[in-house]
């Protein structure tokens, strides 16, 4: 059984008691503990079940390593699968509930799996269901997916907060233990800025259950002195409950804080810290790795130094009478805590040869029985541990002992938390003496100037002894100070401490050593995942040899704790099967996160309505007001139509139409780009960004454009006006204004270096208001101010002057066909402009119109739209607008990519007109055009016409030019439209009605 | 090669798994091959596998710098489909289609196809409009797509949220016979029967140059020595333009790193796979219970195939809005794959400007789907020296014809 014990566990405050619930069930625990300890303090030892064969499972770790203990945690809004018990720290109102079983934890119909283990190798799935064809999706599959997965599915949307932290640092540590505060202090007192992130909510890592002597202090009281060192340098900030969760490329890193997991309901939740750091050091420690014996995943088989964790920091014990198994010395210290707690230790079982140093004196001396050259056979227990089968580590298996415990505290040696260094591309060391890997510190992750910049420090660097990682961090804080530009000035006194003599550890993969079929097929190297020492060498043996393919032949390591206790013993087990080095082997890629970190942290901020905010123009609050339905064009919603009471969607915007066909009508073009090209240069920029010549433009002039890209297809379209001889002020479409940007200074500070030209996107900062129709001009006197006759403003000029006292630019150009003007006044003055046009235009019959209007209007006078009548593979030829691509130029972005043969060649697809047989049938959508069974081309855009009274539609066919008066089919589901090829301009094709 | 079946498994779990054999050999290099095959991802693979199944040619080797299906294989998003809008396109996905749903059976290896039915969402007027073309096209291919309305989607995928508000879901391209399939799998299972055809599978070995004479191929340089072959494959996408240059010829090809993530395993939630193109992010479920997505690719050359993080936030706050109760849970792990664009964002299969020398490249982020057909075509191009007809119009010369083959209008980001 496990308990709480009447004293220890210095986390926690047993004056402060909190309830929480386990599978409905009430529990008590007390601040500081985490849902492990209370857990285990309340003799609940099976936890959850695994992966595949639904065995159960039981703490084995106390922290982010953990592979069993992973919770349904909280309720509705607040429900969040796979938490980790051990790094879940406890609150009033908790509830947790167990995963992956059904019908309940204890008796889980899923264990019959286990029944059938033999039939279920690694891979086994790769092998079979593959008849009938249909019976993977139908059957098979199903029924694997109803079985895998491990937590259970959120039902409702997050009701938490999320936010993002920017932070610069000097030199970002990783990692609150010993060697990370030590770093921090020395770095700290060069003045460097230092940023130290601990993921647990405290600091001291191993340094508060190890019986070490630093300066005279123990290791607490040491602790307690480097914080309060620390406290006295303001350029040094601590943050705990914060995980170094990744390192990517150029010092960038990503810290992940846990705000108020302890304490739901205030916010934000998580905070994801994206930091640029100039130097980085790794202190993470090390974990320590599990043994390989048969039954080594039943409940109450835990990694040695969690036992003594849990009896440390929290007071509780996770048997009264415990087997201590090792391969190294450190887990002496775990018999001599359990000891001096006063639990039974009826055994260490040590399988070197010659046992342990003086820590084994010590144990000896206390009478706790060592058996040297020893392992175990097997566990014996279903759901939790009865006793342990001990043999000759050097044998089959065969028992000469059995003793009976409750639980087995296992320590294989230890493993450098060496993930950060490995993100982004630093390389390992095998150490043959505690062999593990290790980072090899002439091969760091190496920055944008080719330097490394991640340093390794503590036990992370593969300094296990205390004396050698307190070192490592003093020197790894002394070489990031420098390479920031910091020099510390005094050398600290070298700490003085005091460790016990250690023996070497042995390395020992299976256990016992010759350990056959029977056990190794009972022995776990992947406890969430159900990975066997068996699987791993049925891997090799078929061939999948690389660590990858077993990693992902087996899924060892794929688990959620993605394989902090299984990838080292997992390929030390492969390099066996295959009689190779464990060097050779390598190991898997180690991608971060270091510990899964929550999407919601990723989105942060940008989620609802902050989520891709709407773009709104000057004028938005009046559309709104005034029965706009709106579309998403880009960033921006633009007024699609506005609809009076009475009207269907249709009828407002034929109303639209024929009012501004008829009088007059306003419409908020404010979302076209509009970018400021300036300098000695800007005229020679332009006619190489355009297809047509723009350097010859007047001051005072418009010019319609296009750009294309440098394999000639139309990109973007619109009007340039030249504003004085260096000044051009360039429109673009609304989904172009940035992308246009973009791509100006892509070329300017790429290509044209040289060219002394500046844009500025002004696109926010004017409003533009279109005046369109018969009565435009009546209008605009009316506002008074300026003369926009047709003498002084003529059609494709524009003007600065006054409108209403309101400082204005009025351009004559045209997408509708009518007599037009586009206004441009600073955004503030927008709707002060549309309301005083609204004003002087209701005598003359003005009417708003919106998107769908204007794009009708544009259809039946037969302008493109890039986006409809372009798609990337057209170029103006093909759109019959030659006119618009110079001939003169020497170059311009596009002109040799137009002059390929197949874009010169006959038969491309041309824009064309088309008019159905029918005057009441429009075409559909993106119909295409089908000949001898081949689609010969697609319908543009589609439109019925209120100014004509019939379907109007533009296309581009094969050839389209040359099949003026064809009818064509535009088969679509069982109907076959027909539609007869026309010119593009359906409305006042002479230009009569705009220029005047 | 013996049999994978139950009845195979059931044999073997009464003898501890011991009879099983390799699933494929490990053969020293010979000195000579006829045909010699750069690259043993799903792609190369394939390739040979073809060549020595359709066409007869035995003698291949496929010389591989890491271990097989390391690199775009085994780190895709495993979406399989061929709703594509032009013809040329849509007649290889196809195909590759076609033979992924027999691959299990003919391969004696379940890859696990899964035909649960590829969804992309149209969320503005204008895709809705770009995916109504796609699916007029399809019809015309002959390829079996269909628009779903805005509550045949919901119903299909309840976790979804359709009415926005950012972006309410306007309705949706179906394809039901698209899916998902074991990408590890797929190149396994073209290894191991490719292997039991005779087809050497050379792994750990790095092609380091490729000789020539008079204008024609004569072999490759390897960390292992020199292999000569009469036909030169190279099928290494994230490396095209490196062999491409010992080769002596440029490709018109960038290479990036495009992102992808996974979160930790639920239960089952999502059935089929849906594409958000307007909001960059794709998602489906793995059959493990993780949700696999897909972002977007690196705004920069280069070959280290690791994840940046830029793309996932991007990616994962549109899949939070899409699918509002993924947000607690948590992503397990990131990664990145280096993916070669071309200017049309389409495939170049086909003949080299070296004699005997053939490149299978430029799949961009379509090219796990494409897997079968792509062996197809370049094993029929190999054997009888000229493009095959699904290959034909992917040659490297379009690009100097300006002869595009350009699905960006219906692509968008995502393949």
């Amino acid at each position: 059984m496990s308990f709480r014990l009447p004293n220890a566990g210095c986390l926690i405050d047993r004056s402060n008691p909190v309830s929480f619930t386990f599978n409905g069930k009430p529990v008590q625990g007390y601040k500081g503990d985490t849902l492990a300890s209370a857990l285990m303090a309340a003799d609940q030892r099976m936890l959850g079940r695994s992966f595949k064969y639904h065995r159960p499972r039981g703490l084995v770790a106390s922290g982010g390593e953990e592979p069993n203990a992973l919770m349904n945690m909280g309720e509705g809004a607040r429900f969040e699968p796979n938490q980790r018990a051990t790094t879940t720290e406890v609150f009033d109102g908790l509830t947790a509930r167990s995963q992956n079983h059904w019908p309940s934890l204890n008796f889980d119909i899923g264990a019959l799996n286990n029944r059938l283990a033999r039939f279920f190798p690694a891979g086994f799935y790769y092998k079979t269901f593959m008849k009938p064809q249909w019976a993977w999706k139908h059957l098979f599959e199903p029924i694997i997916r109803n079985s895998a997965g491990l937590g259970q599915v959120p039902t409702e949307r997050d009701v938490d907060r999320y936010e993002y932290f920017y932070a610069y640092t000097d030199i970002l540590i990783i990692g609150g233990g010993v060697a990370g505060l030590e770093a921090a202090l020395e770095s700290g007192r060069s003045g460097a800025k230092v940023l130290l992130l601990e993921q647990s909510p405290h600091f001291g890592g191993r340094f508060m259950v190890d019986d070490i002597e630093v300066d005279g202090r123990d290791g607490p009281a040491h602790i307690a002195h480097l914080l309060a060192e620390i406290a006295k340098l303001p350029n040094v900030t601590l943050r705990a409950r914060t995980q170094g969760a990744g390192v990517f490329d150029h010092g960038y890193a990503l810290g992940y804080e846990r705000l108020t997991d302890h304490a739901p309901a205030a916010t934000p939740r998580h905070r994801l810290w994206r930091i640029r750091a100039k130097r980085i050091i790794t202190a993470t420690g090390a974990l320590e790795r599990t043994l390989n014996f048969a039954g080594n995943d039943i409940p109450g088989v835990m990694l040695a130094s969690a036992v003594r964790d849990y009896i440390r920091l929290y007071g509780v014990t996770s048997g009264a009478r415990t087997v201590v198994v090792t391969n190294n010395d450190d887990a002496y210290r775990t018999a001599l805590t359990l000891y001096a707690a006063g639990l039974e230790v009826p055994a260490i079982i040590d399988a070197r040869p010659n046992g342990g140093g003086e820590m084994s004196d010590q144990a000896r001396a206390l009478g706790i029985r060592i058996e040297t050259g020893h392992g175990v056979a097997k566990v014996i227990g279903k759901k939790h541990v009865t006793a342990v089968e001990v043999c000759l580590q050097s044998g089959t298996g065969g028992a000469v002992e059995s003793i009976a415990c409750d639980c087995v505290a296992i320590s294989g040696g230890f493993s450098p938390v060496v993930h950060l260094w490995s993100h982004c591309g630093g390389k390992l060391n095998w150490d043959e003496e505690n062999a593990m890997f290790s980072p090899d510190p002439s091969r760091p992750p190496t920055d944008q100037n080719g330097e490394g910049f991640v340093l390794a420090a503590g036990t992370a660097s593969g300094a296990l002894g205390t004396n050698a990682c307190i070192s490592t961090a003093v020197t790894a804080a002394h070489q990031a100070a420098d390479e920031v530009g910091r020099s510390i000035k005094e050398e600290a006194a070298p700490r003085l401490t005091q460790t016990p003599d250690e023996t070497p550890m042995a390395p020992i993969w299976t256990m016992p050593a010759q350990a056959p079929y029977k056990l190794r097929s009972k022995t776990w190297l992947d406890f969430q995942n159900d990975v066997k020492v068996s699987d791993v060498q049925l891997a090799a043996r078929e061939g999948y040899e690389s660590v990858e393919h077993t990693k992902r032949y087996t899924t060892l390591g794929m688990a959620t704790d993605q394989g902090k206790l299984s990838n080292i013993n997992g390929l030390a087990v492969l390099a066996g099967a295959l009689d190779a080095e464990i060097p050779q082997v390598g190991t898997t890629t180690f991608r971060p996160p270091y510990t899964p970190i929550s999407l919601g942290s990723i989105a942060g901020e940008a989620s609802g309505p902050l989520f891709k905010p709407t773009r709104k123009t000057a004028i938005d609050g009046w559309h709104k007001s005034h029965g706009a339905i709106f579309e998403p064009v880009a960033d921006w919603r633009r007024a699609y139509a506005y609809i009076q009471a009475g009207e269907t969607t249709q009828d407002a915007i034929t109303r639209e139409i024929l009012a501004t066909r008829g009088a007059v009508g306003l419409f908020d073009a404010s979302t076209l780009g509009k970018i400021i090209v300036k300098g000695p240069d800007a005229g020679k920029f332009l006619d190489l960004l355009y297809t047509n010549m723009m350097s010859t433009l007047k001051p005072g002039k418009c010019r319609y454009g296009l750009m294309c890209n440098e394999n000639g297809f139309l990109m973007d379209d619109g009007v340039v006006a030249r504003l004085d001889e260096d000044t051009f002020l360039c429109h673009t479409t609304t989904g172009g204004s940035d992308r246009i940007h973009a791509h100006m200074e892509e070329w300017l500070q790429t290509e044209w270096w040289d060219l002394e030209v500046f844009t500025a996107n002004l696109t926010e900062q004017f409003t533009q208001i279109v005046v369109a129709g018969p009565n435009a001009r009546k209008v605009l006197e009316a506002l008074g101010g300026t003369d926009v006759s047709r003498e002084a403003l003529p059609f494709m000029g524009f003007i600065d002057g006054k409108l209403a006292g309101i400082q204005a630019r009025i351009f004559r150009i045209s997408f509708s066909g009518e007599l037009s003007y586009e206004i441009a006044v600073p955004a503030s003055q927008g709707l002060l402009l549309w309301n005083l046009l609204l004003q002087a235009g209701a005598d003359f019959g003005i009417a708003p119109y919106g998107t769908e209007a204007l794009h009708v209007m544009r259809g039946e006078k037969g302008f493109v739209v890039v986006g409809d009548e372009s798609d990337g593979t057209v170029t103006p030829h093909d759109l019959g607008m030659s006119w618009a691509v110079s001939k003169k130029k020497e170059d311009f972005i596009g002109k040799r990519g137009m002059q390929r043969s197949f874009l010169m060649a006959a038969g491309r697809k041309q824009l064309v007109g088309l008019r159905t047989l029918s005057d009441t049938e429009k075409l559909p959508e993106s119909a295409h055009a089908v000949e001898g069974g081949k689609a010969i081309g697609h319908v543009t855009s589609t439109y019925f016409s209120p100014t004509l009274g019939h379907p109007i539609a533009m296309a581009l066919i094969n050839g389209g030019q040359s099949r003026m008066g064809e009818v064509l089919d535009f088969p679509v589901g069982s109907k076959v439209h027909k539609a007869r090829v026309v010119d593009l301009v359906f409305y006042d094709k002479e230009g009569a009605q705009q220029d005047v | 090669m013996r049999k994978y079946s139950a009845f195979a498994i059931a044999r073997e779990a009464f003898r501890h798994h011991s009879g099983w054999q390799r699933a494929w050999r490990s053969p020293e290099p010979k000195k000579s091959y006829q045909v010699v095959i750069v690259g043993a991802g799903g792609h190369g693979l394939a390739t040979a596998y073809y060549l020595a199944k359709n066409h007869g040619i035995r003698d291949i080797a496929v010389i591989e710098k890491g271990w097989l299906g390391g690199g775009n294989t085994g780190r895709n998003t495993t979406i399989i489909r061929s709703n594509y809008l032009q013809d040329e396109s849509a007649a290889i996905y196809e195909k590759a289609r076609g033979l992924y749903e027999g691959l299990s059976a003919e391969l004696n290896y379940n890859i696990m196809f899964s035909p649960r039915g590829v969804m992309m969402l149209a969320q503005t007027e204008h895709e809705l409009r770009g995916y109504h073309r796609i699916n007029q096209a399809n019809a015309i291919q002959g390829v079996a797509t269909e628009m779903l309305t805005p509550e045949q989607v919901k119903s299909k995928v309840p976790i979804m949220e359709i009415n926005g508000p950012r972006y309410p879901v306007l309705g949706a391209l179906w394809q039901a016979r698209g899916g998902t399939a074991r990408h590890d799998a797929v190149a396994w299972g073209y290894a191991r029967a490719a292997s039991d055809l005779g087809v050497d599978i050379i792994q750990q070995t790095e092609v380091t140059g490729i000789t020539q004479s008079g204008g024609q191929v004569t072999g490759v340089q390897t960390t292992r020595g020199d292999i000569s072959c009469k036909k030169l494959g190279i099928v290494v996408a994230g490396h095209s333009g490196v062999l491409a240059e010992m080769a002596g010829f440029r490709l018109p090809i960038e290479s990036v790193s495009l992102q992808a993530l996974v979160s930790e395993p639920i239960k089952p939630c999502i059935d089929v796979v849906v594409m958000a193109n307007t909001v960059h992010g794709y998602l489906s479920q793995s059959d493990k219970g993780e949700l696999v997505i897909g972002g977007g690719a690196d705004g920069y050359n280069n070959y280290t195939q690791r994840g940046s993080f830029h793309h996932v936030e991007e990616t994962v706050r549109a899949l939070i809005e899409t699918f509002p109760i993924i947000s607690r849970l948590k992503q397990l792990r990131q990664w990145g794959g280096i993916v070669d664009m071309t200017g049309d964002r389409s495939p170049i299969i086909g003949k080299t400007p070296l004699g005997g020398c053939f490149i299978n490249c430029g799949w961009g982020t379509g090219g796990f789907k494409s897997i079968p057909g792509s062996g197809w075509a370049l094993a029929a191009t190999m054997a009888s020296g000229e493009p095959d007809e699904l290959a034909a119009p992917f040659g490297l010369e379009r690009f100097a014809e300006g002869r595009f083959i350009d699905e960006s209008v219906a692509a968008g980001v995502a393949h």
